[in-house]
């Protein structure tokens, strides 16, 4: 099976380079994928390229490229890909290095990172794919209060001391008929650095205004409450002291069985579940421009959309928007159509959310500039 | 020959120590350079921009001293009266399982005991340690310390925690020693009339000092290199001075690097924490040495 693939990749090869054509590419994928293409379905049918992808970058999407890397075998028998989750830095020194194909970044490159990226596409500039979300739960352990309602202000307020109490008034306000105890509340935060802190910390000065002011950054500073190491440690410590809360990726915050608080955005509270994390991400604004997709975060975390849950982290995927190698822009972009479509469907049982409906389709478009 | 063969890996090992220390040090330098504060006197730790620096070894130098001290203080008196029960007291088929059991405790590793620490022992000293603060809070070091002692992360936990894995090492050199004790004294001492307890203060404990003294300082030493069970364990303080209580939390110097390991971006933060190992270098240096002089200068007498 392996062998034949592999000599029509080859015929492939030769065909295409007899067209003299680098451009040739959609003729030689498609052709590609009728005979790779077993009869799995999907909108997701086309697998070319090289056999073997090799990316790196954040630890916080490990979870979902594996689901990924698992779908795109299914969906491409013989193709793989190797995700390395040793962080955004690494991923992107690696990428830019030209060691990995692609990177994975919480965050957006920096404009030196921009002008390496360039270098190492010859030219060409790298995409941000947003193709990864994770929402943030605010979780606590507060027994005989199911339903608890906090905003941004409350929240800001809690993680940086000025509201000590779980019966103090701001909460109370607005949570009318629950009965809250009047019992001390320690914030718990990740006293590693950690995207998470970075991106909470960044939702608070977007959603707080004037009540979160020691700013943000990668390590916690609002100066109370205790620190726990990781993800795991921050919800263990919940799960095992009475009026505690911190801020966690929701599957860390379900695996402990904690309580969720729901956010009132300014149109009402909401639940944290795939449709308003969903909403959230439909309502996000771009910075980027055409296939550059880089999410504008404050209009996330700053949403007043109705139903909206605005606490949701993006992971990108960072690509060139032409490869040196046309071999690797096809099969970055069949692992990218795949990742953005089937692989999604499992995606809320590993805690992220799948993409909605009509930020799905811009993803895929600009997937497809990809040369 | 065999001199040779000594000679050399003699040579080697202090070679090789001598060549950590250059390497610790080369590599801290520029990072001791960039820094804004005073490394020695400062307690503030913010290393992610290259280009504003500043970190200073106090805050961790407190915990690391402070969590080793107070598990050298509950294991010694346990480590000896558990030595002198299995040497004099207990029949020998009984000490030999006794003693099985308690080196056993040596082969745990230490995320295990960090894991028991934060899921069970943690939780379970709440109680006592609110007790304590509550009734002796007047006492310096029961006093608030700058982390919540209902989340169970202070150096009181990681205390006990330590003290129970360095107790194997105090218990099995000290018994080693205990039982070399020559059977000649204790035998003149029984003939003289000594109760058992007269025999062991005579002749046992004189004997052994320098050996339990060492053994300790060889558990002193396990202990301010701790990293897992303390990085569990300890929960981070965001910054705020200790208040010198047993209560305060944060990280030691070696929970601290492996706390942010996963982070080191260039390689000036890098060598924020290499200096503060530098300094963990030095602290266990210092300890081995006192060790070394008190085992010399006792037996000597």
């Amino acid at each position: 099976m392996k062998t034949k693939r592999h000599l029509t990749a080859l015929g492939l090869a030769a065909a295409s380079a007899l067209l003299l054509s680098a451009c040739g590419t959609d003729d030689n994928s498609a052709s590609r994928g009728d005979d790779a293409q077993g009869g799995n379905g999907g909108t997701s049918g086309e697998c070319a390229g090289q056999e073997n992808i090799q990316a790196e970058g954040a630890s916080s999407q490990a979870n979902a490229m594996d689901e990924f890397s698992v779908v795109y075998q299914e969906e491409c028998a013989g193709f793989s890909i190797d995700y390395n989750p040793t962080g955004s830095g690494a991923g992107i020194k690696q990428f830019n290095a030209g060691q990995v194909d692609f990177a994975g970044s919480d965050s957006p490159l920096k404009d030196e990172e921009i002008t390496a990226a360039t270098d190492r596409c010859e030219g060409a500039v790298p995409l941000h794919l947003p193709m990864v979300f994770g929402p943030v739960a605010i979780a606590y352990n507060l027994p005989g209060v199911d339903d608890l309602v906090l905003d941004g202000e409350t929240i800001a307020q809690i993680f940086n001391g000025t509201i000590t109490s779980w019966n103090d008034d701001a909460i109370a306000a607005l949570n009318e008929g629950v009965d809250l105890p009047d019992q001390e509340i320690l914030p718990i935060f990740r006293s590693d650095e950690s995207g998470t802190t970075e991106n909470f910390q960044q939702y608070l000065e977007a959603a707080a205004g004037d009540a979160w002011t020691s700013g943000g950054g990668k390590s916690f500073t609002g100066g109370v409450g205790d620190g726990r190491a990781k993800s795991d440690g921050v919800a263990s410590g919940v799960a095992s002291t009475e009026g505690s809360v911190t801020y966690v990726e929701v599957s860390f915050a379900h695996s402990n069985d904690l309580s969720i608080a729901q956010i009132d955005n300014g149109s009402g509270a909401v639940e944290l579940n795939d449709e308003s994390t969903g909403a959230a991400i439909t309502n996000a604004s771009l910075a980027g421009d055409g296939a550059d997709m880089v999410i504008d975060l404050d209009s996330v975390y700053g949403t007043q959309a109705e139903g909206a849950y605005p606490l949701v982290m993006a992971t990108y995927q960072i690509v060139c928007s032409e490869y040196p190698e046309s071999e690797t822009a096809e099969a970055v972009k069949s692992f990218l159509r795949v990742a953005a479509t089937t692989g999604q469907e499992n995606l809320s049982t590993l805690g992220y959310v799948p993409l909605p409906d009509e930020f799905q389709e811009q993803l895929l478009d600009s997937v497809e500039t990809i040369s | 020959m065999f001199r040779g063969l000594a000679l050399g890996s003699g040579g080697f090992v202090v070679a090789l120590i001598a060549a950590i220390g250059i390497f610790l040090l080369l590599q801290a330098l520029p990072s001791l350079q960039a820094n804004q504060v005073s490394f020695l006197t400062s307690g503030e730790w913010t290393t992610g921009d290259p280009n504003d620096m500043r970190f200073g070894i106090l805050y961790l130098l407190w915990v690391t001293v402070a969590t080793a001290a107070f598990a050298l203080v509950l294991a010694m008196p346990v480590a000896l009266g558990i030595a002198l029960f299995l040497t004099q007291y207990a029949p020998r088929a009984l000490a030999r399982v006794f003693a099985y059991i308690i080196d056993l405790l040596a082969a745990v590793p230490s995320i295990i005991f960090g894991l028991w620490g934060l899921q069970v022992l943690g939780p379970a000293l709440v109680p006592t340690a609110e007790w304590l603060n509550t009734n002796l809070g007047w006492f310096p070091l029961f006093s608030d310390g700058n982390v919540s002692i209902r989340g169970g992360g202070t150096i009181f936990t990681a205390g006990i925690v330590l003290a129970v894995m360095i107790l194997p090492i105090i218990t099995a050199i000290t018994r080693e020693i205990f039982e070399r004790t020559p059977k000649d004294q204790i035998e003149g001492a029984l003939a003289l009339g000594a109760t058992r307890w007269e025999v062991i203060r005579t002749t046992v404990l004189p004997f052994g000092r320098a050996g339990y003294v060492s053994g300790s300082m060889l558990g002193l030493g396990r202990a301010l290199g701790e990293t897992v069970a303390l990085y569990l364990i300890l929960s981070g303080a965001s910054g705020r001075a200790p208040e010198l209580s047993l209560f305060d939390g944060d990280a030691t110097i070696a929970s601290k690097i492996a706390n942010d390991a996963a982070e080191f971006n260039n390689e000036i933060s890098a060598g924020a924490y290499i200096a503060a190992g530098l300094v963990l270098f030095v602290l266990t240096f210092v300890v081995n040495a006192l060790a070394r002089w008190i085992t010399t200068s006792r037996t000597g007498k």
